[in-house]
């Protein structure tokens, strides 16, 4: 309640249910009299008299006990365990979240259609705009209107359904006004029922109000993204897969041939040997170590892939320590669970335990992980886990855990992974270096252990527009880090949807290509010298902007903040945004509307903000906001726009590697509000340490543009790190024409050059020199 | 190339008079050394601006072009030369410089980055050079190899040339010949048919004259077995014994019965018992045996030819394993039978059926068949030579057909293989036929495609080999391999790989690609491109 408002009404519609635990009938005790009702069938609000106990109950009996799925059957020892609650949102008509989905930004209702599933699983070819169950699951859902935003966080890991309803649904807008003019309109009100398999109901509600409250509550709940190595912001080049380390090496080398950056090359399961992870193919890799040193040379980083499924192989050092310290996932007699999966008979470790997972992180030592390197990091994928012949791909609910049934624990068992691997990560620097691990499958606070990636999407334009609202639904819900396979992994995109999927994935915060292992080749180059500079310029485009990646993936870590966001999250009164998912922020000062149409000759974007102003970033040119603005487009088009009124630090001098560009100086791009006002940030840390954390070493600085002034203020002025990095440019869009500019530094004035370009009033200052880290201020008189 | 430098310097000692030491903005190539004089303002290349001097390499991007900034790192589109004495010069993109990573082996691109970067441009240099030299003479020996290659090609083009005329003319004798002993043939296989025809029937007669004795011979002695009392009667009674004889099958052999048989007399002598035998001679059992052998039936119309004896064929496993040439051999198995037909009929087993065998021919039938054999054997011959010859006149034409380069150069590898063993395959290069691959430790082979065409850029489409149609890929495409040709002086696979799922990658060197080396050989007084 707020003052006589309802904000959100738990069990309006009396869904709360749950199952008793009983025993079975052969010598279950009548259940006794309940006060809530034990069904769990469909919506059946009407229905909550007693019904007819006896005749239902036998109904019900199928499926209480044993259910069978296709071959494969579930024992449920433990009987019918569901819990179910509803929840309803009076004044709301816009929900977002429970990813992972492969649908709108904005979640439809499911009347008439089946829920949103959230259970973990391996799709293969996920269909698009479905509410079918994708990879990972966050049980989490936003609740926006103009006056409040709220989340419901439903702490559950087993298969869960979420049911949406509201009684807007089919009007139209005409419709709606007529409500509003008649005075009659019903409040609009969402209903959302979830409902999951077992466990208790355990729910968070975040009462906002602001979009940011939200993130930060629930940030307080699971933990925010992890700060991820700085290289790992910039370009993945992967692929199922680089067959040796002779084709390692000509990527690499054609990497430098073409003058495209790229950070990290990536080694699918064909690297290992006979898909034994933390080996490597004999014949195929034989000198890991020289080819990662290769690649350090270069200032480049590898990711070779470990899943969680292990050989089952006498001869295996995994296998047998897994089988001797007894950390195998069990099925329901006892034994070791054992599953087919790529290296054929396969168990699971349990990551459920604690011991198993500290075992685990071990196995990353240098002198355990034969031919790893500092360079080496992870990639952890079928980690739903994915069965091939289990029930739908996955693990059989009855699989035990220890006293736990997997279907109690399924959705939480990629995370588990993850967490395992990157706490191996750290470890084997001494908890000195940051980890980067890539997962598949996730659940609510994956966030914490490193990047997420879309799963296998396909090389078609609808799964390159599809990819927006994928990563805003895991942003809103804590997942930053966030990407799809660019080109698409199955099938061979042509170049026009590759060209666009680089621009777009140039834009999303994990970028990576990656490829099927029947695709024909698609390194950047290999699509005419025309399309390679398209690519090359995009991908510069992403380095010249790390500087901003990296703050924004430090201020999310920090607080919680989405770093690719909807419009709606910095606009929340402005309903023009609530549905929009063609188009995102960056933080909060670019925003980008990428082309994702086939042949396409145009697009509208839409520009928030009545009063603000927007700068194209390729062109200077000043955009009111709150209009829909029709930027023709061309091939080489990345619609991108600069908020007025933001400060973004760029590091223009693009090399071939994050790394090489440590020292490089930055330009600093104000663009300017109406008010002639401007605000930033930077910050600078070694990109690769925890010292950040441990040693406050790191440079924060506010930047502000204001009464013609530009200052650069410390924002932690107990933090200690030095720089080499300088600012050589100042760029202000928006500006008036100075007769002088002056740097004031040390208690000293000295003039600094300047040009002023009148067409599009941009102002840029000669190299003024300062040091990132100093105190400043540049005057312009 | 490689002397630039040092050559250079000679040119400048000679212009200036005395050797000095070029000085200049870091990162400037001699050619443009001009542009840049110390202390006059610079223009930028592209002309589009002048700036004073102390702004180039102030590491600070003046120029669009970059030009302003030949020695930092400043300009996005810029770029450094490096002069690598000792070693080729170049020109890299400024983003390398001070990047820590070393690019120039005079190292003169990390002049700041901290880089601890040797000098590697001699080693380098005499690297190239050896390398250089080696591709040289590679390249000369190759090249001279080609020109032999070509030589025999022309030869074997011409010779296989020549063969075909000849053959085609040989091929029409041959058709000759075979239409005349066609017609020797058809014409001695006449009389023979004739003749054996007639000793065929000779032998059906005296056969069934034989038969006929026998029955006789049987009554006769019936006769006397039933004759019980050896009245020269056989009487009804008597009949009545044999109860195999019962007409009803009721076991017994009743008077009314035995009477019927004996067409209603009471008993009947010798002569009279002739009409009565055909009656009972099927079911009638001698008493001397306790079981009547096999009725001697007929022997089965079918003309036994004493040849037939496919059971004691000699070579049933040559016929077997040969598969490719059927039909020949089948012929030849077929004549060498009719060779050993004779001792055949002598075989020993034959007393009991002494009787069923046909008497070997007369004389004079055999001389027929003998002669139409000869005739049949001699066509045959000759069909089958005309054949080969049909085959071998083909085989050489598609030789002919194939593009084996503008000078037949690659003629050589024609029905040629060359393999290469990997960590676990060998491929199996046949230009011009197919690309295959098989696992070295066992396992079936699998084709990597078969010839498609040339397939190299437009301007040498000899360089590239396209091999197509392979076995398909699960999921996949067929598999393909595209073969790529250097200059080398033996004729080798040197490398293999897969860079696409199944799309396969194999180099192969042969000196066939060797072009002739320029006509001048490495000293530094041919280098003066300035």
């Amino acid at each position: 309640m707020q003052g006589p408002e309802v904000l959100l009404s738990l069990n309006s519609r009396g869904l709360l249910a749950f199952e008793h635990l009983r025993l079975h009938k052969d010598t279950q005790a009548q259940p006794d009299g309940a006060e809530v009702k034990e069904s769990v069938d469909g919506d059946q609000q009407q229905d909550e008299g007693e019904k007819g106990e006896d005749g239902e109950s036998d109904k019900e009996e199928v499926g209480l006990w044993e259910e069978t799925f296709k071959s494969h059957t579930d024992t449920k020892p433990n009987g019918p365990t569901s819990i179910s609650l509803d929840f309803s949102l009076p004044g709301v008509e816009h929900v977002y979240g429970i990813p992972e989905h492969a649908d709108d930004l904005k979640l439809k209702t499911t009347d008439g259609g089946d829920p949103y599933r959230l259970y973990n699983l391996d799709v293969f070819q996920y269909e698009l705009y479905n509410p079918m169950a994708l990879y990972g699951s966050i049980p989490v859902m936003l609740a926006h209107n103009t006056q409040r935003t709220m989340g419901i966080f439903w702490l559950n890991a087993a298969e869960t359904w979420v049911d949406i309803s509201s009684n807007t649904t089919g009007k139209t807008v005409f419709g709606k006004m007529l409500d509003f003019v008649q005075g009659s309109s019903e409040n609009p009100q969402t209903d959302v029922r979830w409902i999951s398999e077992s466990g208790i109901i355990d729910v968070f509600i975040m009462l906002g109000p602001k979009p940011s409250d939200v993130f930060s509550q629930y940030a307080s709940l699971t933990g925010t993204q992890s700060f991820p190595p700085l290289a790992s912001l910039g370009y993945h080049q992967c692929r199922w897969n680089y067959n040796d380390q002779e084709d390692v090496k000509s990527v690499d080398q054609g990497f430098d041939q073409h003058d495209i950056p790229y950070d990290f090359i990536w080694l699918d399961i064909e690297h290992a040997d006979g898909k034994r992870y933390f080996t490597w193919d004999p014949h195929k890799f034989p000198q890991p170590k020289e080819m990662l040193q290769g690649l350090m040379d270069k200032k480049r980083k590898m990711v070779a892939i470990v899943d969680p499924h292990i050989r089952v192989d006498s001869g295996y050092k995994i296998h047998n320590e897994i089988t001797s310290k007894d950390f195998y996932v069990k099925n329901k007699d006892g034994r070791n669970y054992e599953g087919w999966c790529w290296p054929g008979n396969s168990g699971y470790p349990d990551f459920t335990k604690p011991e198993m997972r500290a075992w685990w992180a071990s196995m990353f030592a240098y002198d355990q992980y034969e031919g790893s390197m500092e360079n080496l990091f992870t990639w952890n994928d079928m980690n739903e886990p994915s069965v091939f012949n289990g029930p739908e791909v996955t693990m059989h609910k009855d699989a035990l855990h220890g006293k736990w049934e997997h279907r109690d624990i399924h959705n939480i068992y990629g995370l588990y992974v993850q967490m395992a691997t990157a706490e191996g990560q750290t470890r084997r620097s001494g908890g000195v270096e940051r980890p980067f691990v890539l997962t598949r499958a996730f659940f609510a606070g994956s966030q914490r252990y490193g990047a997420v990636w879309t799963g296998d999407n396909a090389a078609e334009w609808d799964h390159l527009k599809i990819s927006i609202p994928m990563c805003l639904s895991l942003g809103l819900v804590g997942v930053s880090f966030c990407g799809a396979d660019v080109g698409g992994f199955f099938k061979n995109p042509s170049t026009e949807l590759l060209v666009r999927w680089y621009q777009t994935g140039a834009y999303q915060p994990f970028f990576r290509a990656h490829a099927h292992l029947d695709t024909t080749r698609r390194e950047p180059w290999l699509f005419g010298p025309e399309n390679t500079a398209l690519i090359r310029e995009v991908i510069r485009q992403r380095y010249a902007l790390l500087p901003y990646w990296y703050q924004l993936l430090y201020q999310a870590h920090k607080t919680g903040m989405p770093v690719m966001r909807p419009l709606w999250v910095d606009y929340p009164k402005d309903t023009a945004t609530f549905t929009i998912d063609d188009e995102f922020l960056i933080g909060r000062d670019l925003l980008v509307h990428p082309v994702t149409e086939e042949g396409s000759r145009g697009v509208t974007a839409y520009l928030p903000g009545a009063g603000e102003v927007w700068y194209d970033v390729h062109t200077f040119q000043k955009h009111n906001g709150a209009q829909n603005l029709y930027i023709p487009v061309t091939l080489s088009s990345i619609p991108v726009f600069q908020r007025g009124g933001s400060i973004i630090p760029r590091k223009d001098r693009v090399r071939r590697s994050s790394t090489c560009m440590e020292n490089d100086p930055y330009t600093l791009y104000v663009a300017l509000s109406p008010k002639k006002f401007a605000e930033g940030e930077l910050y600078i840390d070694d990109g690769h340490s925890f010292n950040y954390d441990t040693k406050k070493e790191f440079i924060h600085r506010s930047l502000t543009f204001a009464n013609n002034a530009l200052t650069s203020n410390n924002l932690c002025p107990n933090c200690n790190f030095l720089t080499s990095s300088w600012i050589e440019k100042v760029l202000i869009l928006g500006a008036s024409k100075p007769s002088k500019v002056l740097l004031k530094m040390d208690g000293k004035e000295t003039p600094v050059d300047f040009e002023f370009d009148t067409s599009m009033s941009v102002l840029t200052l000669r190299k003024p020199g300062m040091n990132a880290g100093a105190d400043w201020t540049l005057l312009l008189q | 190339m490689t002397c630039v430098h040092l050559l250079l310097t000679l040119v400048f000692a000679v212009s200036l008079g005395t050797p000095v030491e070029i000085q200049g903005p870091r990162g400037v190539p001699l050619t443009k050394k001009q542009f840049y004089v110390e202390n006059k303002p610079f223009t930028c290349l592209d002309g589009s601006r002048t700036i004073p001097f102390d702004r180039v390499n102030d590491d600070y991007c003046d120029c669009k072009d970059g030009s302003d900034e030949p020695g930092t790192a400043a300009c996005p589109n810029g770029s450094f030369h490096c002069t690598n004495a000792g070693y080729r010069t170049m020109f890299i993109p400024s983003s390398r410089i001070n990047d820590g990573i070393c690019d120039c082996c005079d190292t003169t691109d990390e002049y700041n980055s901290g880089a601890k970067c040797e000098n590697t441009c001699k080693e380098l240099g005499r690297k190239e050079r050896e390398v250089l030299q080696k591709m040289t003479e590679i390249t000369k020996e190759g090249f001279l190899l080609k020109q032999h290659l070509i030589e025999e090609a022309k030869k074997g083009h011409q010779e296989k040339q020549i063969k075909v005329t000849d053959m085609q003319e040989n091929k029409k004798q041959l058709d000759e010949k075979v239409e005349v002993l066609r017609t020797v043939k058809e014409t001695a296989e006449q009389p023979e048919k004739e003749a054996k025809e007639r000793h065929l029937k000779a032998w059906e007669e005296q056969k069934a004259a034989i038969r006929l004795e026998k029955d006789k011979a049987k009554m006769a002695e019936a006769f006397l077995e039933l004759d019980d009392n050896a009245d020269g009667f056989v009487s009804v009674s008597e009949l009545q014994s044999h109860a195999e004889l019962d007409a009803d099958a009721d076991g017994t052999l009743t008077e009314t019965e035995a009477q019927g048989l004996m067409g209603g007399a009471e008993q009947v002598d010798m002569s009279t018992f002739e009409s009565v035998w055909p009656n009972i001679k099927d079911k009638y059992h001698s008493e001397s045996q306790p079981e009547e052998p096999a009725p001697v039936e007929t022997p089965p119309d079918e003309v036994k030819e004493p040849v037939v004896d496919n059971d004691s064929e000699p070579y049933p496993e040559d016929d077997i394993s040969e598969e490719e040439d059927e039909d020949d051999e089948d012929e030849d198995d077929y004549h060498e039978d009719d060779d050993k037909a004779p001792p055949t009929i002598k075989t020993p087993e034959k007393s009991h059926e002494d009787e069923d065998a046909m008497p070997p021919y007369d004389a004079d039938t055999q001389a027929l068949i003998d002669a139409a054999q000869k005739a049949r054997d001699d066509f045959e011959e000759a069909e089958k030579a005309l054949r080969e010859m049909d085959d071998q006149i083909r085989n050489i034409e598609k030789e002919l057909s194939f593009d084996f380069g503008p000078d037949a150069e690659f003629t050589y590898l024609y029905s040629q293989c060359y393999e290469l063993t990997t960590g676990e395959y060998i491929y199996r290069l046949c230009p011009f036929n197919r690309v295959s691959q098989k696992p070295k430790y066992g396992g079936s082979e699998t084709n990597l495609g078969t010839w498609g065409s040339w397939s190299g850029p437009e301007n040498n489409k000899y360089l590239l080999m396209k091999y197509e149609h392979g076995t398909g890929c699960w999921q996949g495409p067929n598999r393909s391999t595209t073969v790529k040709l250097t200059c080398g002086k033996e004729t080798v696979v040197t490398s293999t790989s897969e860079p696409s799922r199944c799309e396969y990658l194999m180099e192969f060197t042969t000196p066939a690609v060797c072009q002739e080396p320029a006509n001048t050989d490495l000293s530094p007084h041919d280098h003066v491109e300035l």
